[in-house]
């Protein structure tokens, strides 16, 4: 099982979006996917149309009270679960503070799943704590939505250094440009230049389009209800690098 | 298509079933939409099993799908759940497409292989039904148009074993984590009038519906002590002759070797009951047909041996110390093409009209045994044949000394087979607990001089095959040599295995043993 992550300090970058699209690709993939919505906003669980709801909340979790097994909800997608939000997660931070080792709780809740899935999705809140710290140490693959600007560079290398810190299980970056205006010649300039001189850089950038936001008119992925449009492909792309650098192997066709 | 959480029969047709859903759906905020495109798929089905149900009666059930999207082989559990699947146009080891009947082994390694293996052993998997399936799906939405279920329509036609329609099939498949409004949909419906729950498969239903049943063994015959003995021994041969006739498609195909091991062991215990009770029958009933089974029981043997052969080949090979698994090659390919004209042979035999007449005049001379004498009874015939079988093994046993020749051994094999035939064809008269406690140490017995007697065959068929080898030109030095070396170890077996047999005979002479083998001949069963 391998644990890809969509993370950025700021809000707005695109993350739910690129979860909730990854998540939908990589079960049509037939690859056995869980997207776990820790945003208590809650937008991937409306995406998905489920209610974002836990029973016993975020503390039942993250004691361990109740399995994360019993809060998974299925979407209309084959092969693909969501673990929905629940508004108590705005708690996580108290939760994990009072938990042993809390950069380590994350995954050691999602341990005992890694048989029944292949691949877990953790469309992460912005901000940085003491969750994004255990979302951190738990992925083997972090997904960073940049919009095109000076800052958000800067704020990738701030990520990278304090990744590189870490004793033991690192996980890879992989940024990628989010909400890119082709109006925009800072946009087109930064799009163009920083992928080829960076190896953590995706080659590809998904632009900003209205289709990606009838998402939540649709209540789907994008993917899903507009498979040709540009957007689609563009995530198509990004699914594909992301796949690779995880080290996610191929689904297995003889096994259901 | 898949047995899931709640399926039902429909008694109407599909339609109205949706009708009655959405009539459901307005009190409880739930609608149903079609799934997809909205259009039904067509699916042929092929259920496949071995002669003897192994994956019905293990809770399993293989099933071949094929339909727009291709072919594949789905494994799943008694509840539904899917346990592993494969696509079934794959290559089997020779390069060309499975086709069935089949056995386990020829499929490729994977999970499905791994699963069904253990379970069907060496019987191979054929077509048990056929059906052409139209599946409409449509997904069960709550007020957010969230999918909470899916629901399924399969209208089955089954083709095989006989044609017949099957009632329309609805199934509930809760989405994970709407258990409670699946389950709340479910009992609606069961509540509908025309729509009626049901706990059987897809396969259950469709063999229902031509007539049959999966899984069923052959009845046992029910005897009681008082019944005339000529007629409980005429109801005994009449099981023996179906046990026989069951065997002989399965054998002439030559689907796999088990149906030959079971058509001899009918042939064996009709043989064994004539020859130590026929003379309740009447007259010339059993010195007609005595020589007529042993004829079909001689046709028989070449092909049985060579089967043996070849079932224990890989542990031949497995042995090897000094030669090769690949120097038996030739050795193998000799065995299979002397296996195939044996086969020839017995085919032709059970095709004949010889056979047939042996079939049809048997079972019509068994019926016209009709009203016989009330004296003896059936208790009394078994208590006395037993006696009889179980004095002729002990005194036969206790005649072997250690400079005794293979050839007594073999006769005292024979004793045992005939007294465990008796306590077995006998059977129902007796308890089943205390007859199984009977015959232990016997079956002990049975098995030390069973690989004792095949130790000795093989050695002795090893040089003869040698021979032919080696006249026909077809072994390599390196052949004959690995052939060397499986005659040795086939004496050690041989007597590692008569080094046994004095505890085991001491075992079943026992008087203890022979004491529990007497309370089978009490009048009336013990």
């Amino acid at each position: 099982m391998k644990i890809l992550a969509t993370y950025n300090i700021k809000g707005g970058v695109g993350k739910t979006s690129t979860a909730v699209n990854l998540g939908y690709l990589a079960a049509r993939d037939g690859y056995r996917v869980l997207l776990w919505d820790l945003d208590p906003q809650g937008a991937a669980s409306f995406l998905f149309r489920v209610r974002p709801r836990v029973k016993g909340g975020g503390k039942a979790l993250i004691q361990g009270r109740r399995p994360l097994d019993d809060a998974i909800k299925g979407t209309d997608f084959d092969n693909l679960d969501l673990l929905p939000a629940d508004f108590t997660y705005r708690n996580l931070d108290l939760l994990l503070d009072a938990a042993k080792k809390p950069e380590r709780r994350l995954a050691s809740l999602l341990a005992p799943l890694r048989h029944e899935y292949d691949a877990v999705i953790l469309d992460c809140p912005p901000s940085i704590s003491l969750l994004s710290e255990s979302v951190l140490h738990a992925a083997d693959l972090l997904l960073v939505p940049l919009i095109p600007t000076t800052l958000s560079v800067r704020t990738l290398d701030q990520l990278t250094e304090f990744v590189g810190e870490f004793n033991g299980h690192r996980p890879k970056v992989l940024a990628f440009f989010s909400m890119v205006d082709r109006r925009k010649r800072l946009h087109t300039e930064i799009t163009r230049d920083l992928p080829a001189q960076r190896r953590d850089f995706a080659t590809v950038a998904i632009p900003a389009l209205s289709v990606i936001e009838r998402m939540s008119v649709q209540r789907a992925p994008v993917t899903a209800f507009a498979p040709r449009s540009a957007a689609a492909r563009q995530y198509a792309l990004l699914w594909q690098e992301a796949r690779q650098r995880s080290g996610l192997r191929l689904p297995r066709p003889d096994a259901s | 298509m898949q047995n899931g959480s709640g399926d039902f029969e429909l008694d109407g047709g599909a339609g109205a079933s949706l009708e009655a859903l959405q009539v459901i759906g307005r009190g409880t905020g739930i609608s149903v939409s079609a799934a997809g495109d909205g259009a039904a798929r067509r699916v042929r089905r092929t259920w496949l099993d071995t002669f003897d149900w192994r994956l019905y009666r293990a809770g399993l059930s293989l099933e071949q799908q094929s339909g727009r999207a291709g072919t594949q082989l789905v494994l799943t559990a008694r509840d539904g759940e899917r346990l592993a699947s494969l696509p079934a146009a794959v290559p089997n080891g020779t390069g060309a497409a499975l086709r069935w009947p089949s056995l386990a082994a020829a499929l490729p390694a994977g999970p499905l292989r791994e699963l069904l293996e253990p379970v069907t052993g060496i019987r191979a998997l054929a077509p048990v039904a056929r059906a052409a399936s139209r599946v409409s799906e449509h997904r069960v939405l709550n007020a957010d148009a969230k999918t909470v279920a899916r629901l399924t329509v399969d209208e089955m036609s089954v083709s095989y074993p006989a044609r017949a329609q099957a009632q329309p099939r609805l199934s509930v498949t809760p989405v994970r984590g709407y258990q409670a409004q699946a389950d709340r949909l479910g009992g609606a419906l069961a509540a509908c009038a025309g729509i009626t729950p049901t706990a059987r498969s897809a396969l259950e239903a469709a063999l229902q519906a031509a007539g049959q049943q999966p899984g069923r063994k052959r009845a046992e015959v029910r005897l009681t002590a008082s019944m005339p003995a000529a007629a409980a021994l005429a109801a005994i041969l009449v099981a023996q002759l179906g046990v026989v006739e069951a065997n002989v498609p399965g054998t002439i195909r030559d689907i796999d070797t088990e149906f030959l091991h079971d058509l001899r062991i009918g042939i064996r215990r009709t043989r064994s009951a004539l020859k130590l009770a026929g003379r309740v029958l009447p007259a010339d009933l059993t010195a007609r047909w005595r020589p007529e089974f042993k004829w079909i029981g001689d046709l028989t043997t070449p092909t049985r041996d060579l089967d043996v052969y070849l079932l224990g080949f890989g542990h031949m090979e497995a042995g090897l110390t000094g030669a090769e698994p690949e120097d038996l090659l030739p050795f193998r390919q000799y065995l299979e093409r002397t296996r195939a004209a044996a086969h020839l042979d017995l085919a032709r035999g059970l095709r004949s009209a010889r056979f047939a007449r042996l079939t049809r005049q048997w079972r019509a001379d068994l019926a016209a045994v009709g009203q016989p004498r009330k004296r003896p009874t059936a208790g009394q015939l078994a208590g006395q044949r037993i006696a009889v079988a179980q004095r002729r093994a002990l005194r036969a046993g206790q005649l072997i000394t250690a400079a005794s020749p293979a050839a007594d051994l073999h006769e005292l094999r024979k004793d045992c087979k005939e007294l465990r035939y008796m306590v077995e064809l006998f059977g129902s008269l007796h308890d089943p607990e205390l007859r199984w406690q009977a015959v232990r140490e016997l079956k002990a017995l049975q098995d030390c001089l069973g690989e004792f007697q095949d130790a000795e065959v093989q050695r002795t068929e090893i040089r003869a095959f040698a021979e032919t080898m080696l006249a026909q030109r077809s072994a390599p030095a390196v052949t004959l040599l690995a052939m060397g070396e499986i005659s040795a170890e086939l004496a050690l077996r041989q007597r590692a295995a008569r080094a046994e047999f004095d505890g085991r005979f001491a075992a079943f002479a026992s008087r203890a043993s022979q004491a529990r083998l007497a309370a089978l001949t009490e009048p009336g069963g013990p």
